[in-house]
């Protein structure tokens, strides 16, 4: 006698366990307003139909790498390698030549940044130790690419020169 | 294979060796067991790894002592503050080097915010390992809340690689503390319905009571560190024994339980949350002013002499080991990661139990794989 009571309100319990579980997944499943699911490709520009939210990254976002330009093609780098000596997986490959510059004297200007994204890992240190803040992350993020060698990108624009005053 | 096997173990003509892993979904990784089996039940049980090693402790040793932190994430990545704090606590106490008081809470912060997040995804992936896949929906709902706070401050989401020798890499974001708060009132709310779906389950505690039993003895001998021996009654919290940080500041309590057995494992990890929004709360109004890193030289080199840290991860105690002969390179750096350690109880728990137990034991151990192999 006693065991069959035992197994029946085991029974009821079990039944009641898994009742209290639906309860929290039957709320869930009639108020489409706790939907927290996006829709990806939709919402990056933010005029899909279902998307509730525009995606956007956070400013301090790691994407990748990049060099800000301002509007004379002017950018901030010396060439002076600190960035290269401080990435832990040789990503950052710098080319500079000596040019004379105005005042008669000889002076070192980059050629070539090269940035291997496929390398590189966000750990954020040449951003970080570059002395005349030349380098910055953007918030892209989608780095999907079909050939290998798109990942190596010069961050110098083609025909840019060094900012004044930067030295 | 099955020499290998057998030359360890002896297999009589009633048992078979499986395979479990390293392509199986609940090895959480590639991890693989060689399990011996008399029917269903596990007689004898391997654990085969480095399948993920990539030689992170000899690749230090070419690296300057901010480069190794990237490194360090990467090994438990679930845990990847608490990883990058190891290290940094180690130099800075090679060093000598007193940190602001600001560096100090909110490495706390982060660290407890780690933990949660942690937990939350060793939830999901406990759910579903017993057969539950909604867990997974609602663990990883309330987890994106914590990502966004260390995406808008840390710049990163899993790999932060916030830290550096002397402080943080850079200060913490307006928003910061306004988002912790938010998220602690929240997760307040979500945590029960974590113990509507599942604790109270029938299946669940059906399938983990009572298995997977470690003794107290064993998970001492056994050098079992984390929510898995708190579980035995071994207190072993690192945050409580020999506080870093700004852990003596808070008042929080050690979750002990001396059944040890899969039920009680869950049960642990499932207070640590508690007790993390706990030291959140504590923690987050109270963030002194100050600098966000101590003054450093750009080059960081140790005195010649060892170095030991410690600190507690989400899943046990995470040590680092340095050995500098005065360079600004390691000569060696050692990592005493919590999942070996943890990883090596597994024949013992799991002998004589069920196949479909193993799955649940290993899930409620919370390995990360490359936290093993390194
Ligand atoms: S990006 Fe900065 S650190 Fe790198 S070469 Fe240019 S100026 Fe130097
Ligand atoms: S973020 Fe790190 S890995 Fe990437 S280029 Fe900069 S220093 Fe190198």
């Amino acid at each position: 006698m006693k065991s069959i009571i035992e197994y029946i309100s085991g029974i009821y319990r079990g039944l009641r366990s898994l009742l209290i579980g639906m309860s929290v997944t039957g709320k869930y499943f009639f108020s489409p307003r706790a939907i927290v699911t996006q829709q990806y490709p939709e919402n990056r520009h933010g005029h899909g139909k279902r998307s509730k939210k525009q995606l956007v990254m956070f400013d301090r976002f790691k994407g990748e790498v990049v060099m800000p330009h301002d509007a004379n093609n002017q950018h901030k780098c010396t060439g002076c390698g600190i960035c290269e000596i401080n990435c832990p997986n040789g990503t950052i490959e710098i080319i500079s030549v000596s040019k004379v510059g105005e005042d008669g004297k000889k002076k070192r200007a980059i050629e070539k940044h090269i940035y291997r994204l496929g390398m590189c890992s966000f750990c954020a240190l040449c951003v970080k130790t570059c002395p005349s803040k030349a380098l910055e992350f953007s918030q892209e993020f989608e780095h999907a690419v079909f050939d290998r060698t798109k990942l190596v990108k010069v961050l110098n624009k083609p025909g840019s020169s060094l900012m004044k005053g930067v030295e | 294979m099955t020499e290998e096997i057998s030359s360890v173990v002896e297999v009589d003509d009633q048992e078979y060796i499986i395979n479990f892993g390293p392509q199986h979904p609940s090895t959480h990784g590639v991890l693989r067991f060689v399990v011996n089996l008399r029917g269903e039940v596990v007689k004898n049980l391997q654990p085969h790894i480095g399948y993920i090693h990539r030689g992170i402790e000899k690749m230090c040793e070419k690296l300057t002592y901010q480069q190794i932190i990237h490194l360090t994430d990467r090994m438990d990545y679930l845990s990847a503050h608490m990883n990058n704090e190891a290290v940094c606590l180690c130099v800075e106490k090679a060093l000598d080097i007193e940190v602001p008081e600001r560096v100090k809470y909110v490495r706390t912060i982060l660290d407890e915010l780690n933990r949660i997040a942690s937990h939350q995804l060793w939830w999901c992936s406990f759910g579903m390992d017993m057969g539950g896949q909604t867990c997974y929906f609602y663990g990883l709902r309330d987890r994106e809340k914590i990502l966004d706070i260390f995406e808008e401050t840390c710049g990163g989401r899993l790999l932060l690689s916030y830290n550096t020798p002397g402080g943080l890499m850079w200060d913490i974001h307006p928003n910061f503390q306004q988002r912790i708060k938010d998220f602690i009132k929240y997760f307040r709310k979500k945590l029960p319905e974590y113990d509507k779906i599942l604790t109270g389950n029938v299946i669940l505690q059906e399938r983990t009571k009572g298995i997977g039993h470690l003794s107290l003895e064993d998970a001492i001998s056994y050098g079992v560190t984390g929510p898995t021996a708190r579980a035995s009654g071994f207190s072993c919290d690192v945050r409580k024994n020999y506080p870093y940080s700004a852990y003596d500041k808070v008042d929080f309590k050690e979750i002990l339980y001396t059944e040890g057995d899969t039920f009680h494992r869950y049960l642990a990890r499932m207070e640590e949350m508690r007790e993390s929004m706990k030291i959140l709360e504590q923690l987050v109004d109270n963030i002194p002013a100050g600098d966000f890193t101590a003054k450093m030289k750009p080059v960081v080199k140790l005195p010649e002499g060892e170095y030991f840290q410690r600190v507690e991860t989400s899943r046990g105690e995470l040590g680092v080991y340095i050995i500098s002969k005065g360079d600004k390179f390691p000569y060696r750096i050692k990592f005493r990661s919590p999942n070996f350690c943890n990883l090596a109880t597994m024949n013992l728990m799991a002998s004589g139990f069920k196949i479909a137990d193993l799955i649940a034991i290993s899930g409620s151990m919370d390995l990360v794989i490359p936290d093993i192999d390194r």
